[in-house]
């Protein structure tokens, strides 16, 4: 045997030995370590395998300012399915990873990031299932928490301000809560209109869809996608900025179909009747979640909008989202409360 | 420390550190047909508790001595959460949620029993809306429970179908018991009493299940309602004045029989329309096809909620402050002002003499009669129709 080819022999154990675990992302019972699956080929630096491709949405859900990274994994030699306005439609044994942290100083990225948790979508043969892994202190391991767990988590901000938060790792259930539709657990993001953007690559800047096409994990995508617009673009329209930013933060539940059904409130991106936008729609079922106003949104006042009110604010029996945020978003705040000032009775 | 029994898969949490944890993950990690014992005593959790395991028993050792404690409540939108079907809740108490107490979505087959709901800060508008609240659900059992201090609904049954409410006490919230846009459901043998309303029947517009209908509210007691209305304003409840036994609001086929109602300030029972704009096309507004009788009235109308919502003042300036026991809006649709009501859509009223009737004859209101009330509950006289009792497999 010569040199070259035990070099080759090698170099394939190694990859082998690194690679992603799909038994592990099929058998009925969650593994307790993160590692274990082989998705990072650095756990702590989060390098991942090269079979996990990492990628971002346009529009995204409001975490507490935790910052997000993506990857997803789909079997050599099967693609995930296009479908129409819905999420690609992914093979089983896909696995969808995402990890939430805070850079410990937003104004310098050197200084290092601090990882709160890696929540899995995988998908098994009965259908996905959701769970999320913990880091630990020491930033080597995430372990498995399906009762969830708190962390007090703290960052410093592009003011220089020091930030705190009690971050809460949702449990099982809390994810179904976002991600049940029909009562079925599914993705929320990777709906082809909503990663159609450019992403830096090792390789280089592509398209996502483009590049997902060339690693042969799609099958197909349109290419007159009409995507939503990124709500912090201030190019563009308000009107645009804000449903896109209602569509990934509510439009989950306050949907026809999601966990907010019976409200009547619906607030996805194909709603277009104002009384279920909540134009002079009358609360429900809100308690005090109304906090003493009528509507849910009253064209030109947004200082009697139930929904400004609720988006605002931090009280766990008054704050929507329900779960996923313990601090207000007061940028997409801001944003609402111009939208709803501008709007014409 | 939990522990788990191998043969019988009964899953058992004490009080002490972590319980949160413990419960919540015993709720997660369960199988179909385990029962999970939370053990008597204090429990003070920081955030709401969730379960969407089918066909399981939680179950503590009784209402005052399982007490689940939510005043520090930092996150979750109600105490406690089920998603599931074929499920039994007996046995503990649900105290001072930031939000709601215990809400149900989308189950089929849930059994509340001897459970508590309460806020124990007194009535205020800060208290979570409900204390019960199943909706969107089918085959309910609201059994045994007790609800204290909602600024909603102590016991509220939403959008559902096939409903038992019974043996169960409401007291001190704004409604005790409502049961909104729901179809098929027995109320009986409940005491609601120092509510603002004891018991409601509504209907709502621009909602995925309307058209309530088929709902028997029977050998309830609904007595001394005179907690002032603190619901937060927006809900409409808001509306409901202090002092109301029993009000039926745009539903169909309702039978109100065999209840006490005494000791309502405003009004025993009203049956009314739902009178804010809708421009929804599927919505009936109006009640039909109502049937009350041989139930017991004491005093009422002597101490009327003037200050909240119009039916109050409306009743008072019509009747000139001779508050009826029963009152009817007498609002139907516009053709039926006209030609009249169809027979068998016809409110029916049989009680005994003394109890006294209002209702508006909407067309002498616009023209602007002197008199444009009827208050002789012969003309309401029918044969009765007994609707089929509701029926729970199992149950």
């Amino acid at each position: 045997m010569n040199r070259t080819v035990q070099f080759l022999v090698l170099l394939t154990l190694c990859i082998r030995s690194s690679a992603v675990d799909e038994n592990l992302i099929l058998a009925e019972s969650f593994p307790k370590e993160l590692s274990q699956f082989g998705f990072f080929i650095d756990e702590s630096a989060q390098v991942p395998h090269e079979d996990v491709i990492p990628y971002e949405l346009i529009s995204t859900l409001f975490s507490d300012y935790s910052y997000k990274q993506r990857w997803v994994y789909v079997p050599k030699n099967k693609k995930a399915e296009y479908r129409d306005s819905e999420v690609f439609d992914f093979p089983i044994g896909s696995a969808l990873i995402k990890t939430f942290y805070y850079p410990v100083d937003e104004r310098n990225p050197e200084l290092g990031k601090n990882l709160l948790e890696t929540r899995l979508l995988l998908k098994k043969e009965s259908g996905w299932e959701a769970l999320s892994y913990a880091w630990n202190e020491e930033q080597t391991e995430a372990y498995k928490k399906v009762a969830g767990k708190t962390i007090n988590a703290a960052w410093t901000d592009f003011m220089g301000e020091e930030k705190e938060v009690r971050y809460r790792v949702p449990n099982v259930n809390q994810c179904k809560e976002c991600h049940a539709s029909d009562d079925k657990i599914t993705p929320i993001g990777p709906k082809a209109r909503n990663i159609n953007k450019d992403y830096k690559f090792n390789e280089g800047e592509f398209n996502q869809l483009a590049y997902w096409m060339d690693r042969q994990i799609i099958d197909d995508y349109p290419l007159d996608l009409i995507s939503p617009v990124d709500w912090t673009d201030e190019n563009q329209g308000i009107d645009n900025r804000v449903r896109s930013y209602l569509d990934v933060n509510c439009g989950h539940c306050h949907s026809p179909t999601g966990n907010a059904n019976s409200t009547g409130l619906y607030l996805h991106l194909n709603e277009t009747r104002d009384i279920h936008l909540g134009i002079y729609k009358k609360p429900v079922a809100t308690g005090r979640g109304s906090g003493g106003f009528k509507y849910s949104i009253v064209p030109g006042k947004p200082e009697e909008s139930i929904l400004l009110h609720r988006m605002a604010s931090m009280d766990p029996g008054v704050m929507m989202p329900e779960s996923g945020r313990a601090l207000t978003h007061e940028e997409a705040v801001e944003m609402v409360k111009e939208w709803i000032l501008l709007m014409k009775d | 420390m939990l522990s788990k029994n191998a043969i019988s898969e009964d899953f058992f949490i004490d009080p002490g550190p972590d319980a949160h944890e413990r419960l919540q993950e015993a709720m997660i990690i369960m199988n179909e047909g385990d029962t999970l014992t939370i053990r008597s005593g204090y429990y003070a959790f920081e955030d709401g508790l969730s379960l969407d395991i089918d066909n399981v028993v939680i179950k503590g050792e009784g209402m005052n001595e399982t007490i689940l404690d939510f005043k520090n409540q930092q996150s979750g939108a109600q105490g406690f959460l089920v998603t599931s079907n074929k499920v039994t809740l007996k046995d503990f108490a649900i105290m001072d949620a930031k939000g709601d107490a215990l809400k149900v979505i989308g189950s089929k087959g849930i059994n509340m029993i001897n459970l508590r709901t309460e806020w124990t800060g007194g009535p205020k508008s800060t208290n979570g809306a409900y204390g019960f609240y199943p909706v969107e659900s089918e085959d309910v059992l609201i059994d045994g429970c007790v609800a204290i201090g909602a600024s909603d609904a102590g016991i509220y049954v939403g959008q559902s179908k096939n409903i038992i409410v019974r043996d169960s006490i409401a007291q001190y919230n704004v409604a005790g018991i409502e049961i909104e846009n729901s179809f098929y459901a027995d109320v009986y043998n409940n005491l609601a009493s120092h509510n603002t309303a004891g018991i409601l029947v509504f209907d709502l517009p621009d909602l995925p299940q309307q058209g309530g209908h088929h709902i028997r509210v029977f050998d309830n007691k609904s007595i001394d309602n005179d907690t002032d209305n603190f619901a937060p304003e927006g809900n409409i409840v808001g509306e409901v004045p202090r002092g109301t036994g029993i009000i039926v609001m745009a539903n169909s086929d309702v039978e109100i029989f065999n209840n006490v109602m005494s000791g309502n300030g405003t009004v025993n029972l009203s049956i009314v329309s739902y009178s804010d704009d809708t421009d929804d096309p599927n919505y009936y507004p109006h009640p039909k096809r109502i049937q009350v009788y041989g139930n017991t009235y004491g005093p009422s109308g002597f101490d009327p909620d003037l200050e909240t919502g119009d039916l109050a003042k409306a009743l008072y300036e019509i009747s000139n402050g001779n508050m009826p026991d029963i009152f009817w809006d007498g609002i139907v649709p516009m053709t039926q002002m006209v030609f009249g009501q169809p027979q068998d859509e016809k409110l029916k009223v049989k009680e005994d003499s003394e109890v006294s009737f209002l209702t508006i004859s909407p067309i002498k209101y616009i023209m602007g009669f002197s008199n444009p009330t009827r208050t002789d509950k012969n003309e309401f006289k029918g044969v009765i129709n007994p609707l089929e009792p509701i029926v729970i497999d199992g149950i």
